[in-house]
């Protein structure tokens, strides 16, 4: 019988555990140059397509960034949940009530706030946010209830709420039946870079929203290398045990990461329909929620690596659009890319941990 | 015994990602000795005996069986050559029958009522009473390992393997053990014998065979050999003894009062109305075998099952509603039974695992952690202690046991606590680092510190204790002065033979 069974290794090597990531960026990078040759397509220019082009203007950074950001701010909560043995799948869900929350604050009351309106509607953003993070968490701390599953499928809940406030009270009477609201006012929105005088970006969509981005790089680094609650958080996640031993109250992990995770997811949502989108209708996300899942596993929960993560996610996105519209290849073409980074990254990560043996035939003769 | 070789190993060697277990082991076994294999804790017997039973293949080496050189390369190949072994933790389904058990090992067709004869047969023709139809979850420890045994006697072995047998077992059924060892030894199998203590192999081997860091030391007729030389041997220089000081008694520091805990699952022991009181200054053992309540009780101690306030007092203080935060906040140490993954988070470094629950003693500013004071106090543990480990920063799980159990135990004890709990001490740990813990936990009780010992290991709790008790069962025995009681009393506690506590003032 000839076969191959993991080993664990005594000790993973501490360099590989670094290398794993970009190794498994290599091979899906490699892995795209086979992609586009079996497509039909010279693969360096349709890699120079890909990769290169939408880098290559002003419009085609901001709109990186752009992309970036919400993954990113994402990403980070998520990387804070997963540290904590938490898992939450549904951080889209959550991004969904963030945006809800905001446009319930912008279509109601934009003509009465004035100044106040962006700010509120980012508190209101992060408490939706927050709000339907916390009904995972009760259900896991209360019940036992899996968070991956509950925290899934309130996403679905939430896509839902969306459709009937779109299509129902949130309507835009003048929007033709479409499901969509009223457009926001400027004081909903936020500011252009462009109108605030930053040239480089003029004619650019990219906005203010970033800078809640790039604030919660370092608070979340902080918060999980530098106070005892995110040490709490890392202990819990890697030995339970030793957490129930020390005092460490499970559910106050859960309730601490499920709450993070989900005001970052809930800040994401308000950066979207008071960014780029300007209001709310019922098909509104590239789905950040769940690919800032593999932008935090890309960073290994790291929060310094997730910036990393979320720009090349961000530019598979744009890849992916830019050789559909110059090279006429599917849209699909970006899953795939996703797909393979996480594949290579999974197989990378478990290599890291075991090696390959090959099966020692039990049937061998004695003697030899 | 005969002089009729049976097993020889020459040159064995086995050699891990970062260790080298075995360098180059000579072993011969005759038919009809009972050969010890004797060493310390990570001195390579376990590896050794797995390489016999074929479940590690060594790197170089040569096995000879009768006479002949061969490779056994896995435990169905050991089997098949009439090598047989009996693990230290047993592999038996719980919810299953004795005979479905053996029948699951033995494999072929045999009904099982045939199988049931047989098994029956056995057990009485070597003195090992068990009822083939019982499910094994009702079945104390002894009674397990007799299981084991039987199953397998069954196979008619040549070579019996028995890793570390008499660990779970009382003074009682260790001599049962022995008359059925000496007798399958005059019918002419080879027995392998492996430990540490040397009081069994004293009595019970015909030779012995000393390893120490993966290398023979020394074979030697042990029933000639005093204990200190076999020590001297094992461990390579002379053997420490603790010291023990004057018992200076004082308040009532830990108060058990009538304490009902449910079953921890199906297989669990719940306890039935535990009470006990330790002092200041004094050491209470608490002697047993585990899974007779030892998990439950320590759960409740921890403060991880709900009770009611007044059950656990620290002192004057009800502590039996609180956490194991706020118990530790109050004054309570505890040394876990598992060291990594409980009392230590394996990847992380001893700077943080000495925040684990250090973080009281100034480690935390606001909630902010402050990484020299955590690296400081782990050096301190490091230093006070005599931990072997590559640095503050090296990972827990990069220490040997008893080192890192050294460091948990510094950690704990550095927290100037009222009372210290310490769940088995010393299991796994090298002979050295044991003198060293029992000696600091006697120090400590010197110092006026209540602590209490909960340990499987009699002799530690003899060595220890001031007072000590059995928990068999759920229940607890009486409380007894060490110096008035012996082995044989407590060996009888073990196995539940006590009546209900007598009302005992010791205030």
């Amino acid at each position: 019988m000839i076969g191959f069974e993991l080993v664990r290794r005594a000790a993973p090597s501490q360099a590989m555990q670094v290398i794993a990531p970009l190794q498994a960026v290599l091979l899906t990078l490699l892995a795209g140059l086979g992609l586009f040759a079996l497509l039909g397509q010279d693969p360096l220019h349709a890699f120079h397509q890909f990769f290169i082009a939408p880098l290559s203007t002003p419009n085609g950074v901001s709109e990186l960034l752009l992309k970036a950001s919400p993954l990113c701010l994402i990403g980070l909560g998520l990387a804070i949940a997963y540290r904590a043995n938490v898992w939450n799948i549904g951080a889209e869900g959550q991004m969904y009530i963030g945006g809800v929350f905001a446009t319930g604050l912008a279509i109601h009351y934009q003509q009465q706030w004035g100044a106040f309106m962006l700010p509120s509607m980012i508190v209101a953003g992060a408490l939706g946010g927050m709000l339907w993070a916390a009904l995972t968490a009760w259900c896991r701390a209360r019940f036992h209830a899996s968070e991956i599953l509950v925290s899934l499928m309130l996403t679905y809940v939430a896509n839902l709420l969306i459709k009937y406030l779109v299509f129902g009270p949130w309507q835009d009477p003048q929007a033709n039946n479409f499901p969509l609201t009223v457009a926001f006012e400027d004081n909903a929105l936020f500011p252009l870079l462009a109108e605030l005088g930053w040239d480089w970006f003029e004619g650019t969509r990219l906005n203010l929203s970033i800078v809640i981005t790039l604030l919660a790089i370092p608070l979340a680094w902080v918060f999980s290398q530098r106070t005892f609650a995110g040490f709490q958080l890392a202990v819990s996640g890697s030995a339970p045990g030793a957490a129930r031993y020390a005092g460490y109250k499970e559910s106050r992990a859960v309730w601490i990461a499920m709450l993070m995770s989900g005001a970052a997811a809930g800040l994401a949502g308000v950066s979207e329909v008071a960014g780029p989108i300007g209001q709310l209708n019922d098909r509104w996300t590239p789905q950040y929620g769940f690919t800032a899942i593999i932008v935090a596993a890309l960073a290994r929960f790291n929060p310094l690596a997730v910036p990393v993560a979320a720009l090349l996610m961000a530019l598979l996105y744009l890849g992916g659009e830019s050789v559909q519209i110059e090279l006429q290849l599917p849209k699909s073409i970006s899953e795939v890319f996703q797909g393979l980074l996480l594949m290579f990254l999974l197989g990378s990560e478990v290599l890291v941990r075991f090696r390959l043996r090959r099966r020692v035939s039990a049937a061998r003769g004695d003697g030899q | 015994m005969s002089d009729i070789q049976l097993l020889r190993l020459t040159g064995i060697t086995k050699t891990y990602a970062t260790v080298q277990a075995l360098a180059g082991v000579d072993l011969d076994v005759r038919a009809g000795e009972i050969h010890a294999v004797l060493g310390e804790n990570g001195a390579g017997k376990s590896t050794l005996m797995k390489a016999i039973f074929g479940a590690v293949q060594p790197d170089a080496g040569r096995i000879e069986w009768q006479g002949e050189s061969v490779t056994i390369d896995s435990p169905i190949a050991a089997r098949s050559r009439g090598i047989a072994m009996v693990f230290q933790h047993f592999a038996l389904f719980e919810s299953m029958t004795v005979v479905e058990n053996v029948a699951l090992a033995l494999g072929g067709n045999t009904p099982l009522r045939v199988l049931a004869n047989q098994v029956a047969e056995v057990s009485t023709r070597y003195g090992l009473p068990v009822n083939p139809w019982q499910p094994v979850h009702r079945l104390s420890v002894g009674e397990r390992q007799r299981v084991e045994i039987v199953r397998c006697l069954l196979q008619s072995p040549r070579l019996l393997i028995m890793d570390e047998p008499t660990s779970v077992l009382t003074p009682q059924a260790i001599d049962q053990l022995f008359v059925t060892l000496r007798r399958l030894a005059a019918e002419g199998t080879a027995i392998l014998y492996v430990s540490h203590k040397l009081d069994e192999i004293r009595r019970l081997c015909d030779r012995a065979t000393i390893i120490r860091g993966g290398r023979v030391v020394s074979t030697v007729d042990p029933r000639v050999q005093t204990e200190s030389g076999l020590a001297e041997l094992m461990i390579g220089r002379s053997f420490p003894q603790t010291e023990r000081r004057a018992k200076s008694e004082g308040a009532v520091a830990l108060e058990v009062a009538g304490l009902d805990v449910p079953a921890d699952g199906p297989f669990g022991t719940a306890l039935r109305s535990i009470s006990f009181r330790v002092h200041a200054g004094e050491v209470l053992g608490i002697a047993g075998i585990s899974g007779n309540g030892q998990t439950e009780l320590l759960a409740a101690l921890l403060g991880a099952v709900p009770l009611s306030a007044q059950a656990i007092m620290l002192g004057d203080l009800p502590v039996g509603r609180l956490g194991a935060a706020e118990r530790r906040a109050r004054g309570l140490a505890f040394v876990p039974e598992e060291r990594l993954g409980v009392g230590a988070v394996p990847e992380m470094s001893l700077a943080q695992n000495a925040l684990l629950t250090a973080y009281g003693e100034g480690l935390v500013a606001h909630g902010f952690v402050v990484p020299e004071r955590s690296r400081a106090y782990a050096a301190k543990c490091i230093d006070d202690y005599g931990v072997r480990a590559a640095g503050v920063e090296a990972p827990a799980a990069s220490l040997s046991g008893g080192n890192l159990q050294k460091f948990i135990v510094g950690r704990e004890i550095a927290q100037s606590p009222r009372v210290l709990i310490l769940a088995q001490p010393t299991w796994g740990v090298d002979v050295a680092a044991t003198a060293l813990i029992r000696q600091r936990v006697i120090d400590l009780a010197a110092a006026g510190v209540a602590v209490l010992v909960i340990s499987e290991d009699l002799t530690e709790i003899l060595e220890i204790c001031d007072r000590v008790a059995v928990l068999a069962a759920g229940r607890l025995s009486p409380e007894r002065d060490v110096h008035a009681t012996n082995a044989a009393e407590i060996g009888r506690w073990m196995a539940g033979g006590f009546s209900q506590p007598e009302l005992q003032v010791s205030a």
